[in-house]
C-alpha cells in the first residue's frame, strides 16, 4: 500500500477478513468498539493457526523427527518476524509469554527472585512507576519492592493526566534501578513522551520498562529508536491470538532476569541438586510454549505490515477525532485526555450517569464498549474520577460506527440523567 | 423506547437513583459493612441500628450505577422497621428472582419488583445485589466493629 500520500483503508475488503464482525447483537449490526481490551483476528491469522495445528504440530526443540523440526522452524521464524516487526537489533532478544501481564511479571519478579546478593534489586533501591499504568505494570512492582526491600515511587500525572520530565527528574536518585512506563494509558488514552522519559531514566542508571500493550496495533514503538531495556506487548491487542505475548529487550538486561518458569527446555545441564540455565531466549521460556499462538502472532504482525502501518495509524486517529468531536458535543460528557490525538481510544465520564448503565444501553444497540475502571483504579482516583466508559478503535471500524456510538451515548444521557 | 429502557430503567428505578432514600450516615450505628465491585470500583457502605432483632434504622453511602443505587435505596425502605429475619428472607427472595429461581409475580417484593428485569441482564445482577451483600455482612458483623470490606485488601 502506498505510504505517501496515505491511501485510505479499503473498509469493506478489510471487514470481510474478520468474520466475527458480520453478526447482529440484539438485532443490530455489531459495532465492536472494545479493541483496547481485545482486537479480533483476521482470516490470515486464523489460517496460520489452523495450518500449524493441522500440518506442523509437534513439540519444539526436542525431537529429531521431521515434524518436531518443522514446528521448531515455525516457532523460530515467528520469533524472527516479531523481532523485525518491533525493530529489534542484534543486541536484542525476544521471549514469548502468555501476554503483557506475564511479560511484566517476568521482569519484575526476575529482578528480585535471584535473592539477596544476586538480584538486581537490593534493599534501599528505588523503583519508579508512572501513575498512568494498568494494574499489570503496578502490582508486580509493589511486590518486587516489598520482597527486595526497595522502595516504590510513583511518577504522578498532573490534573490533566500528563507526565512531566521535571517530575521524573525530582524522583530519580542514584539508587533508582528501575523505571516502568506505559506507551499509552489504557484508561485515559494519554500518550506520554515515553521516548524522552525512558532516555532520562536510562541516563540516571535505571533499567527501563515499556508497556506497549496499547501501542502495538497502531503507533507501534520502534525498539531501535528507544532507550528501552524491556518492552512488553500482547498478541490479542494486535489482531493475534489470546494467551500470546512478547517480552523483547536488550540481551544484557534480559540476562539479569531470574527465570520465572523452571523446568524443561530452559537448562543446559541438570544434576540432583543443581542446574545450569540455558542461554537466551530458552532460559526464560521453560515448558512447552503456545507454539501455534506464536505462529498466529507473527501472522498478525505480517497482516499489520501488509495493511500498512501509516494507513492504520491515520484511520484510527481519524475515528478517534470524530468520536471526540461528537462526544464533546453532548452536555454532561467529559472526555479524558482530549489532547491525546495519537490514542486509539476515547475514555469519558458522564455527569450523574454511571458507565455500567451507558454500557447496557449501548449494548442493546449492538455497540460494544468497555466500562469500569479499566484496571487503573489509582489513576482514576488521582484524577478525581470514578469509572469511565471507553470506546476504542481498530483498523476495521467505520465512521458510521462512531456516529452510532455518539448517538447512542446522547440517547443514554437523555434516559438516565 | 428500547427494551432495556422499558425493562431495566423503569421510572421508579430512575427516581430512586436520582434521589436515593436513607442516603447518609447514622449517628450511632450498631453494625456496618461495605460491599465492593472490583470491576468498576463501586462501593456501597451500609450502617444499621439493630435493636431487639429489629432494623430500627438504616443508612447507606457510596456510589454505583442506577441499578445499584436504586436497589440499595429501595432495600433501605423495605427493611427499615422490620425484623432482621424478615430482611434476610426478603434478600433471599430478591436474589432468587434475579437468578431466575423464583418468578417475580410469586415473590413478596413490593416495589423491588421493578428491578426484576435485571434477571435478563446477567452482567448486571451483581450491581443489583451489591447493597444487599453489604446489608447481610452488616447483620453478621460483630456489634460496634468498623466496617469490614469484602473481599479484604491484600498486599501483593
Amino acid at each position: 500500500m502506498a505510504d505517501n500520500p496515505i491511501a485510505p483503508l479499503p473498509a469493506e475488503a478489510l471487514r470481510a477478513q474478520f468474520p466475527v464482525l458480520a453478526q447482529s447483537i440484539h438485532g443490530q449490526p455489531l459495532a465492536y468498539l472494545d479493541n483496547a481490551a481485545t482486537t479480533q483476528m483476521p482470516l490470515p491469522v486464523l489460517a496460520a493457526l489452523q495450518q500449524f495445528e493441522t500440518t506442523q504440530r509437534a513439540n519444539i526443540h526436542r525431537g529429531v523427527h521431521t515434524l518436531s523440526q518443522r514446528a521448531t522452524d515455525a516457532f523460530e521464524q515467528a520469533r524472527a518476524t516479531l523481532k523485525q516487526f518491533i525493530g529489534a537489533q542484534a543486541e536484542h532478544e525476544l521471549v514469548f509469554t502468555s501476554g503483557t501481564t506475564e511479560a511484566l511479571n517476568l521482569v519484575a519478579q526476575g529482578l528480585w527472585a535471584a535473592g539477596p546478593g544476586q538480584a538486581w534489586l537490593r534493599p534501599g533501591d528505588r523503583i519508579i512507576v508512572s501513575g498512568l499504568e494498568h494494574h499489570a505494570n503496578l502490582l508486580p512492582w509493589q511486590q518486587a519492592a516489598r520482597l527486595s526491600g526497595a522502595e516504590l515511587a510513583i511518577l504522578k500525572p498532573d490534573g490533566a493526566g500528563r507526565l512531566h520530565a521535571g517530575d521524573l527528574a525530582a524522583l530519580l536518585t542514584p539508587r533508582t534501578r528501575v523505571f516502568a512506563l506505559t506507551a499509552c494509558a489504557n484508561a485515559s488514552g494519554e500518550r506520554p513522551p515515553y521516548e524522552a522519559l525512558l532516555a532520562q531514566a536510562a541516563q540516571a542508571g535505571a533499567l527501563t520498562v515499556l508497556d506497549a500493550a496499547q501501542a502495538v496495533a497502531h503507533d507501534t514503538p520502534v525498539l531501535t529508536r528507544l532507550d528501552c531495556d524491556f518492552l512488553a506487548f500482547s498478541g490479542h491487542k494486535m489482531y493475534g491470538p489470546m494467551g500470546t505475548g512478547v517480552l523483547v529487550g536488550r540481551r544484557s538486561a534480559l540476562e539479569r532476569l531470574h527465570p520465572l518458569r523452571l523446568g524443561g527446555d530452559m537448562v543446559e545441564s541438570t544434576h540432583w541438586h543443581t542446574a545450569r540455565f540455558a542461554g537466551l531466549p530458552a532460559r526464560l521460556e521453560g515448558g512447552t510454549p503456545h507454539v501455534a499462538g506464536a505462529v498466529g502472532l507473527a501472522a498478525a504482525a505480517r497482516f499489520i505490515d501488509a495493511t500498512g502501518r501509516a494507513a492504520i495509524d491515520a484511520h484510527v486517529r481519524a475515528l478517534r477525532a470524530l468520536a471526540l468531536q461528537g462526544l464533546q458535543g453532548i452536555p454532561g460528557i467529559t472526555v479524558l485526555a482530549p489532547h491525546a490525538t495519537q490514542a486509539g481510544l476515547v475514555s469519558f465520564v458522564a455527569r450523574g450517569v454511571h458507565p455500567h448503565d451507558i454500557g447496557t444501553l449501548l449494548d442493546e444497540r449492538g455497540i460494544a464498549v468497555r466500562t469500569g475502571h479499566h484496571c487503573a483504579q489509582p489513576l482514576l482516583e488521582h484524577l478525581g474520577l470514578g469509572p469511565t466508559t471507553r470506546a476504542s478503535f481498530a483498523l476495521y471500524n467505520t465512521e458510521d460506527e462512531v456516529r452510532r456510538l455518539v448517538q447512542a451515548v446522547a440517547r443514554a444521557m437523555e434516559v438516565l440523567q | 423506547m428500547s427494551q432495556a429502557e422499558q425493562d431495566l430503567y423503569q421510572e421508579v428505578v430512575l427516581e430512586h437513583k436520582r434521589a436515593p432514600r436513607n442516603y447518609g450516615h447514622l449517628a450511632h450505628p450498631t453494625h456496618q459493612a461495605e460491599g465492593t465491585n472490583p470491576s468498576c470500583g463501586d462501593r456501597i457502605a451500609v450502617e444499621l441500628a439493630l435493636e431487639h432483632g429489629t432494623v430500627r434504622d438504616i443508612a447507606f453511602t457510596g456510589q454505583g450505577c442506577a441499578i445499584c443505587m436504586a436497589s440499595t435505596s429501595m432495600m433501605t425502605e423495605a427493611v427499615k422497621g422490620r425484623e432482621v429475619a424478615a430482611a434476610q428472607a426478603l434478600q433471599q427472595h430478591f436474589r432468587a428472582v434475579l437468578t431466575g429461581e423464583e418468578a417475580p409475580e410469586a415473590a413478596p417484593l413490593g416495589k423491588l419488583v421493578s428491578l426484576a428485569g435485571v434477571r435478563q441482564y446477567p452482567s448486571r445482577i451483581k450491581c443489583a445485589l451489591l447493597g444487599w451483600h453489604a446489608l447481610m455482612h452488616a447483620i453478621a458483623a460483630p456489634q460496634g466493629a468498623a466496617p469490614a470490606t469484602t473481599p479484604p485488601e491484600v498486599q501483593p
